[in-house]
């Protein structure tokens, strides 16, 4: 028998950006919320970012479980909840940047509203929705995201009714950066997430990934690669696309790409520039950059 | 506990004509609080319009949220951005908190919420008063867990108390209630706020050891956890999940054992040291009157009557609500013949007395369901009954 040549543990670039005592993590084999994962790692990787800055706030579901994984202040709010919650801790630390890491049914189901107001207000957070198309975590419901004439738990004849367009909804509410990709484009999340991480207002990035033990299964679309074809094979880049145009049909064509990448004032800008004019010196500015 | 003077910057010192609902604004500001999030709800939006009209003069936050949901939710997170923070709401609004007064207990976040009560249920009377959240306060969230509660019975005390629910918030990582209702906060009365210096505000529980051995939720000698704020470095957890001392997940029921009955004794153990009641004339009183918020002032009239007419009778004015005094009434079920408790509800604190009581003395409800206060005359009518 030879000796073993020592050599250091081969370790993940990601690992610094894990808490690695958690895993594995709880997900499906075939999803695609890890792939996310990866290149939001990636992306603080590659940013210049003082990661002690940097805040991460999940809801619930299967997405809302990113916030335990990630080696940041890391927070797993309530179900819906996580804009609002991201809302007050930038607010009462505005040197943070926040990051909301959540799924399309806590974002735009019940936290719908929230999403609304705070991409009106333009709040400086950067909203990363995995959008799986269903209510994974609970088994498969349909979500405000199912496609047309999908099959779903709570929709077992077929969803007769019609999806949000997540990056036109995103655009009608003002957001300052809206983007869209698939799972497959993992290069391009990546920079996206550099880019709105790079900008100051509301941003969203809506990626698309596969739900392979419900939505997939219950639809019969096979497995993770098979979805991954699919994604390969429909998916359009088509940046700057008029948001009107983006809606996702069963099985249909995607078009994906930056969208939305404009200069609006924040919350606190807003804020401070309006008082000042309002108040003159007798304004107490609050959390001015210097 | 570290305690300091106030922020001058938030102490409007002097005598002021003040309702209840300013005076909350004004003790939250003396307080140190700098962040406040709510919707407008009546008869609590002064509290809002009046944090909106100083905290630019001060420096901090307003900001009227897109509903309660949001408001609570957003408390929590400035709470853990490191500031002092506050909201105000009546009942519709304080049912909508109620799923994230748990994630608040469950995170152990330190805030203040003000809920000026109004008549229920449903919309009920939205500009009349009532006092039917005293129950929904200690149990509105699912599951089990403690808050404190604390009842003022004037603007004065609407300043007073708000200071101290900041100061408590603090100290045991817990949000904190201010059950006011419609009268008292509309009622204008003059309201004394003291120099900067005599106001005593209690400070964070900073951790500042080691970064890689911060732990969010081992409980320290007081059981009370020390916290830190994002931003600072730690890169930690926190879920309303339950969760080990590092703020993991553990779904078990071991860890759910350690976890809910550390929510709960943190306070449960504490309470002596939470609980304040105010009382008058109880030493020799073969009835005894228990009340609190707006309802005690005119209890008090009943009392002023009832003793003209020979009567023994004392008053117990509960401060604290929640934790509840349950030592000391059942040292008074020993002495008295009976307890007598109006309230602005069909029956929900008279519930704790009978229970404290124990059987050792009825406990006589005088109910109203709110829209106006009693006629003294039917608190009289009890407790001339109660002392037969």
């Amino acid at each position: 028998m030879t000796k073993e040549t020592e050599r250091p543990e081969p370790k993940n670039p990601v690992e610094d950006f894990l808490r690695m005592d958690r895993i594995p993590h709880i997900w499906c084999s075939g999803c695609g919320i890890g792939v996310v994962v990866s290149s939001f790692t990636d992306a603080l990787r590659k940013s210049s970012f003082d990661l002690n800055k940097l805040a991460i706030v999940s809801g619930i579901g299967c997405t809302g479980r990113v916030a335990g994984y990630i080696k940041l202040d890391s927070f797993h709010s309530t179900h819906g909840r996580p804009i609002p919650f991201a809302t007050g801790l930038k607010l009462a630390n505005p040197e943070l940047k926040v990051v909301v890491f959540s799924g399309d049914g806590d974002i735009f189901g019940i936290g719908g509203n929230h999403f609304i107001h705070a991409a009106r207000r333009n709040m400086d957070m950067v909203v990363i929705c995995v959008n799986n198309f269903n209510y994974a975590m609970t088994g498969g419901q349909v979500a405000p995201t199912s496609p047309t004439d999908a099959n779903l738990s709570t929709a077992p004849y077929g969803n007769f009714e019609h999806p949000f367009s997540l990056p036109y909804l995103a655009d009608a509410c003002g957001a300052s950066y809206v983007a869209r990709w698939t799972c497959l484009h993992i290069r391009r999340v990546t920079k996206s997430i550099q880019e709105a991480l790079d900008k100051k207002g509301f941003s969203l990035i809506e990626v698309i990934a596969p739900c392979v033990t419900l939505y997939a299964r219950r639809n019969r679309l096979g497995d993770g690669l098979n979805l991954l074809k699919y994604y390969y094979d429909n998916s359009v880049i088509q940046h700057g696309a008029d948001t009107r145009t983006l809606d996702i049909g069963y099985q249909g064509k995607m078009i994906v790409g930056k969208f939305i990448d404009r200069e609006r004032p924040t919350f606190l800008e807003s804020m401070n520039t309006h008082m000042k004019k309002a108040l003159g010196d007798k304004y107490v500015p609050y959390g001015e950059q210097p | 506990m570290k305690k300091v003077k106030a922020d001058p910057k938030g102490v409007l010192t002097g005598a002021h004509y003040l309702d209840g609902d300013f005076a909350i604004a004004e003790g939250a500001l003396a307080a140190g609080c700098r962040f406040f999030a709510g919707y407008p709800i009546t008869p609590s939006t002064e509290t809002a319009e009046r944090f909106a009209e100083r905290i630019p003069f001060v420096g901090g936050i307003f900001i009227q949220m897109e509903d309660e949901i949001a408001s609570i939710t957003a408390l929590i997170g400035a709470a853990w951005g490191g500031r002092k923070v506050m909201t105000v709401t009546s009942g519709p609004g304080f049912s909508l908190m109620m799923e994230n007064i748990g994630l608040a207990c469950m995170m152990e976040t330190p805030l203040v919420i003000a809920n000026v009560q109004r008549g229920g249920p449903s919309t009920g009377l939205p500009t009349l008063v009532g006092q039917g959240d005293m129950m929904q306060v200690r149990w509105g969230s699912h599951g089990d867990y403690q808050i404190i509660a604390l009842s003022p019975d004037s603007p004065q005390e609407c300043f007073d108390l708000t200071i101290r629910a900041f100061n408590l918030s603090e100290i045991y990582r817990v949000p904190v209630f201010i059950m006011a209702d419609e009268c008292v906060g509309h009622m204008h009365e003059k309201v004394v706020i003291p120099p900067a210096d005599q106001i005593e505000v209690v400070e964070r529980k900073w951790y500042d050891g080691p970064k890689d051995k911060y732990l969010p939720y081992k409980p320290d000698k007081d059981l009370v956890p020390f916290m830190v704020k994002a931003g600072d470095g730690y890169r930690f957890h926190t879920t309303g999940l339950t969760h080990d001392e590092r703020g993991y997940p553990v779904i078990n029921a071991e860890c759910q054992d350690w976890n809910v009955r550390h929510l709960s004794d943190k306070i449960t153990k504490n309470a002596d040291k939470i609980i304040k009641y105010e009382e008058d004339q109880i030493d020799k009183a073969d009835v005894v009157v228990i009340s609190y918020g707006i309802t005690s002032r005119v209890a008090y009239r009943a009392v002023q009557l009832a003793r003209k007419a020979g009567i023994k009778v004392g008053t117990l004015r509960l401060i604290t609500v929640w934790p509840f005094p349950e030592k000391r009434i059942a040292e008074l079920a020993k002495k008295v013949k009976a307890f007598v408790v109006p309230e602005l509800n069909l029956g929900q604190i008279v519930h704790e007395v009978e229970r404290c009581s124990a059987g050792q003395a009825p406990a006589v409800l005088v109910s109203h369901c709110g829209g106006w206060v009693h006629d003294p005359e039917d608190i009289l009518k009890a407790i001339k009954e109660a002392a037969k």
